[in-house]
């Protein structure tokens, strides 16, 4: 016990957590010296494309199997499919160091959104091995308020009005962070391992058709509650294994179109990417996923000519959307559930596809052995480097990551 | 009335090794030595071209720099002081050539590269493929769709791919000789990059190379057809020159030979002063007209590009340029090149091309136009690390022309206005231009270009970057290790020592 009465908390080197960093936690607001993050990291996720229930227990399973690739300094899930009551609504989960922070988000909201329910996310600090402060967690099932004068002023669809309310809170309330704003989805994330991360939010007692989950190696951060992963605008979530070289190229194109990166992190950048390619400029999964991880102009040379047009020409409109250097992702999106993982053009971090034998459940992960803890009654397959795995709920794997990159684009 | 300046060079001349073969007398075009008394005699005049030191068989010349004589002034130093000589001497402007060799700050070599480490992987570009293919012209931002899927039959605004993110600046024919364009046009095409025409239009023997070719729309209008612009890559608008903004060309007469007489369809020995404004162009709207026509006269089949020197508001004006619907534009910085410029101008005016690179690429971004542009960056780009450096601040596309002349044989002795080059570069007289032999000529810019290309490979392999396009405006790669911080904060340049983001 320490000096203010608190039960020590030990991890697994013996180190009394509170001791290992610097006193003061940041959950919230942005530590002061952070200009950017980076590290290594672990990635799992579980699909059922039949829509039945996966329970959070498995995916507690399979992050923690990989312990070795997270040094307690940010893990999180998400999970989808999670609110059959609340499909319509936006939820808006967010973390708030104070009281103060949440009072002055819900005036905030008030001019933006219509809250049709908002609840107390269950939280419990028994049994783990976080250093405190923690955050508030709080969630609001909210619509776009149509007769308000913001949304008259700023003229924008309901999702593009949801992510210009999410990134002005983000930007300018102190104290407070918009974790996930999708329908029928929620993402528990926080700084610490994946168990005790599990074990805070008690994810064993949600269940949903999809969930991802990430646990962070960083190198160079404090532990930090907002900037763990998964990252999550609308519907959209992000895992992110990787480390992006050119990401100063991608921050300022996202940019451009007004994402503001407030998590200071390349993995956020990947998250708008997404957003931007995929719902604003509605290209193709397929179509996207060669824009961020394209493959070599030789390559494309030996292609066909409709293919060859097709890759040219995206490569030359999204060049600033190509993601260099080493990354493995996860990506998850609501309405139809669908999960996507894709590695870098020349996969220099690991990815492992598995395939339940009743073809019910599909499995992503860092490691196999991820896949295997939960399942022993899997198929197993690495995909091809720049090639993304598609599976969707209701349509089962669409695609394996081992197809040329344009089936059924062109 | 004239006074003599001191001179700054001398040629040495070792009387043991000289064989008496009197070939620099011959190669001197600047008539700086002579044969009497059964040696070599200097007359004065040497600029240390060094075309006799190189030519002389048993290696016996060496030009010395004489010592200064001006008696030592820290304000009044000896080049005001010959300034002011040969100005009242002469009574006019004083002309020049080459970049500036004034010593404003170096930017370039307060910038630091950033290399992999652990967290991310180097990649060797030996083992793995490092890309270095480069777009020239506009791109649409989107794709359109149709039904659902990307409408790959949609037409897309006309695109250059060149080999490498660099191009061959605009040298124009008549400030160099024939065999010196004949061979920087043959370099662009053996490496697939483009060459600047220049202003004077295109020879008609040169039409072999026009898929290499961007021809340039300079205020004089010099050889602009409608033949010669359907037998281009791609056309630029010149508004201004980074070695002399606000100024037109400037071909002395000295240089208008029957060739370029032709060329230009002037009398031959005159004056070519271009118009310092294009006369149609006293607004960016008429800009925006200037645009349309020529993009109506080559059919929308070539990129037209606009290219602006840089000056204090080059963010503002460059935004302009692109809504007037340049497909590319061109900023060519304060140390660029020329063939003959005002002294005065060409030292005092504009501003350093790793500033303006950075500002317009901001600039671009916050306007939302920098994905639909293509920016090519010039003006006293040396080296390869210049070259990268200028990337990685934002340029798409590095714009180099003293580099490869020096390639040819130029020593950068700022005489090219006189038109008595001895090296063939920089003159149109038959005795000298000879001496360049273009298929030489060729091999070494080629071979300039292509180690400059594998050290970009090399460089950006080291970033952990396998495509040149992630390192365009990657100034997070970039490290500020200067003087001068407020620099460092305005071309959004981290100071070394502070990490990512």
């Amino acid at each position: 016990m320490d000096h203010r009465g608190r039960y020590d908390r030990v991890d697994d080197m013996g180190i009394r957590s509170h001791m290992a960093f610097d006193e003061r936690r940041y959950v919230v607001e942005i530590p002061h010296s952070m200009k950017y993050q980076m590290g290594s990291c672990g990635i799992a996720g579980a699909i059922n494309v039949n829509g039945e229930k996966i329970p959070g227990s498995m995916i507690e399973t399979m992050i923690t199997t990989m312990a070795e690739r997270e040094n307690g300094l940010g893990a999180g899930f998400v999970c989808y499919g999670l609110f059959p009551d609340h499909t319509d609504e936006y939820c808006l989960q967010f973390l708030f160091d104070d009281d103060d922070a949440r009072r002055e988000v819900e005036e905030f909201m008030k001019d933006w959104v219509e809250v049709e329910w908002d609840e107390k996310v269950y939280t419990s600090t028994n049994f783990i091995r976080i250093a405190p402060p923690f955050p508030l967690v709080r969630r609001y099932f909210a619509l776009p308020k149509r007769k308000s004068v913001q949304f008259w002023m700023q003229g924008l669809d309901d999702d593009d009005y949801i992510v210009r309310m999410v990134m002005l809170i983000n930007a300018k309330i102190k104290g407070a962070f918009c974790v996930s704003s999708g329908k029928n989805m929620a993402v528990f994330k926080g700084s610490g391992y994946a168990r005790d991360i599990a074990k805070f939010y008690d994810i064993f007692r949600y269940s949903g058709e999809m969930w991802l989950s990430h646990s962070r190696f960083p190198t160079n951060s404090p532990g930090w509650w907002a900037g763990a992963h998964p990252i999550s605008i609308l519907d959209w979530s992000v895992c992110h294994n990787g480390e992006i070289t050119s990401y100063g190229v991608n921050k300022k194109y996202v940019e451009m179109f007004g994402y503001n990166c407030a998590l200071l992190t390349d993995s956020e950048t990947i998250t708008y990417l997404w957003d931007l390619l995929v719902r604003r400029h509605g290209l193709p999964v397929e179509a996207a996923a060669f824009s961020m991880a394209p493959q070599y102009y030789s390559e494309i040379e030996r292609m066909g000519s409709q293919e060859r047009e097709l890759a040219t020409r995206l490569r030359m409109t999204y060049k600033e959307a190509f993601l260099n250097g080493p990354f493995s992702i996860l990506v998850g999106r609501g309405d139809p559930i669908t999960m996507i993982a894709l590695a870098d053009r020349k996969k220099l971090r690991p990815m492992v596809v598995g395939r339940a034998d009743d073809d019910s459940e599909f499995y992503v992960a860092s490691e196999e052995c991820a896949i295997k803890a939960v399942n022993k009654d899997t198929s197993t397959w690495t995909p091809k480097a720049g090639n993304p795995v598609v599976i969707k709920a209701g349509e089962g794997l669409v695609r394996t990551g081992l197809e040329p990159p344009f089936q059924g684009v062109v | 009335m004239d006074v003599n300046l001191p001179e700054k060079y001398r040629p040495i001349i070792d009387a043991e090794r000289c064989i008496k073969c009197r070939k620099c007398i011959r190669e001197c075009s600047f008539g700086a030595l002579r044969f009497e008394d059964d040696r070599v005699k200097y007359n004065g005049g040497c600029v240390s071209c060094l075309r006799c030191v190189t030519i002389c068989p048993t290696q016996a010349i060496a030009v010395r720099e004489v010592d200064p004589q001006f008696t030592p002034h820290p304000v009044f130093d000896e080049k005001v002081r010959r300034s002011i000589i040969a100005q009242a001497n002469s009574g006019g402007v004083l002309l020049t050539s080459c970049g500036t060799d004034k010593e404003y700050m170096d930017i370039f070599s307060h910038l630091l590269l950033d290399a992999a480490q652990v967290t991310n992987p180097s990649i060797d570009p030996l083992r793995e493929p490092v890309e270095t293919r480069t777009y020239l012209g506009r791109r649409t931002g989107r794709l359109p769709m149709r039904d659902g899927k990307i409408d790959i039959e949609a037409d897309m605004p006309p695109i250059i791919s060149m080999d490498m993110p660099l191009m061959i600046g605009h040298i124009s024919l008549g400030s160099v000789s024939y065999n010196t364009q004949k061979a920087l046009f043959s370099a662009a095409k053996d490496l697939n990059i483009i060459a600047g025409s220049g202003e004077g239009g295109l020879h008609k023997d040169f039409y072999g190379f026009s898929d290499w070719v961007c021809s340039e729309v300079a205020s004089g209008r010099f050889g602009v057809t409608a033949d010669y612009l359907k037998r281009v890559s791609s056309v630029e608008i010149k508004i201004g020159q980074g070695a002399k903004p606000g100024h037109g060309g400037h071909l002395p007469g000295e240089k208008v030979s029957e060739l370029i007489s032709e060329a230009r369809m002037i009398p031959k020995g005159t004056d070519a002063l271009s118009p310092y404004p294009h006369h149609d162009i006293y607004s960016i709207e008429d800009l925006q007209q200037l645009i349309s026509v020529l993009k109506e006269s080559t059919e929308y089949k070539v990129p037209v590009g606009v290219k602006i020197a840089a000056v204090h508001n080059v963010g503002a004006i460059a935004s302009g340029v692109v809504r007037a619907g340049a497909d590319f534009i061109t900023v060519d910085g304060l140390r660029g090149g020329t063939g003959s410029a005002p002294r005065i101008i060409r030292d005092h005016a504009g501003m350093p091309i790793e500033i303006a690179i950075a500002t317009v690429d901001q600039r671009l971004q916050e306007e939302g136009l920098r994905n639909k542009v293509t920016l090519c960056a010039g003006g006293g780009i040396r080296s390869s690390a210049d070259m990268i450096k200028a990337i990685a601040l934002g340029a798409d596309v590095v714009m180099v022309y003293t580099a490869a002349l020096v390639a040819m044989g130029c020593k950068v002795c700022q005489q090219c206005h006189q038109g008595i080059c001895a090296w063939g570069i920089a003159t149109q007289r038959d005795e000298l231009t000879k001496r360049l032999d273009p298929d030489i000529a060729t091999q070494r810019v080629t071979n300039l270009f292509r180690a400059w290309n594998e050290e970009l490979r090399e460089v950006i392999g080291a970033m952990g970057i396998d495509s040149v396009e992630s390192l365009v405006g990657n100034r997070d790669r970039l490290r500020y290790i200067g003087p001068n911080h407020r620099i460092a904060e305005i071309i959004g340049v981290k100071h070394s020592g502070e990490g990512w983001g």
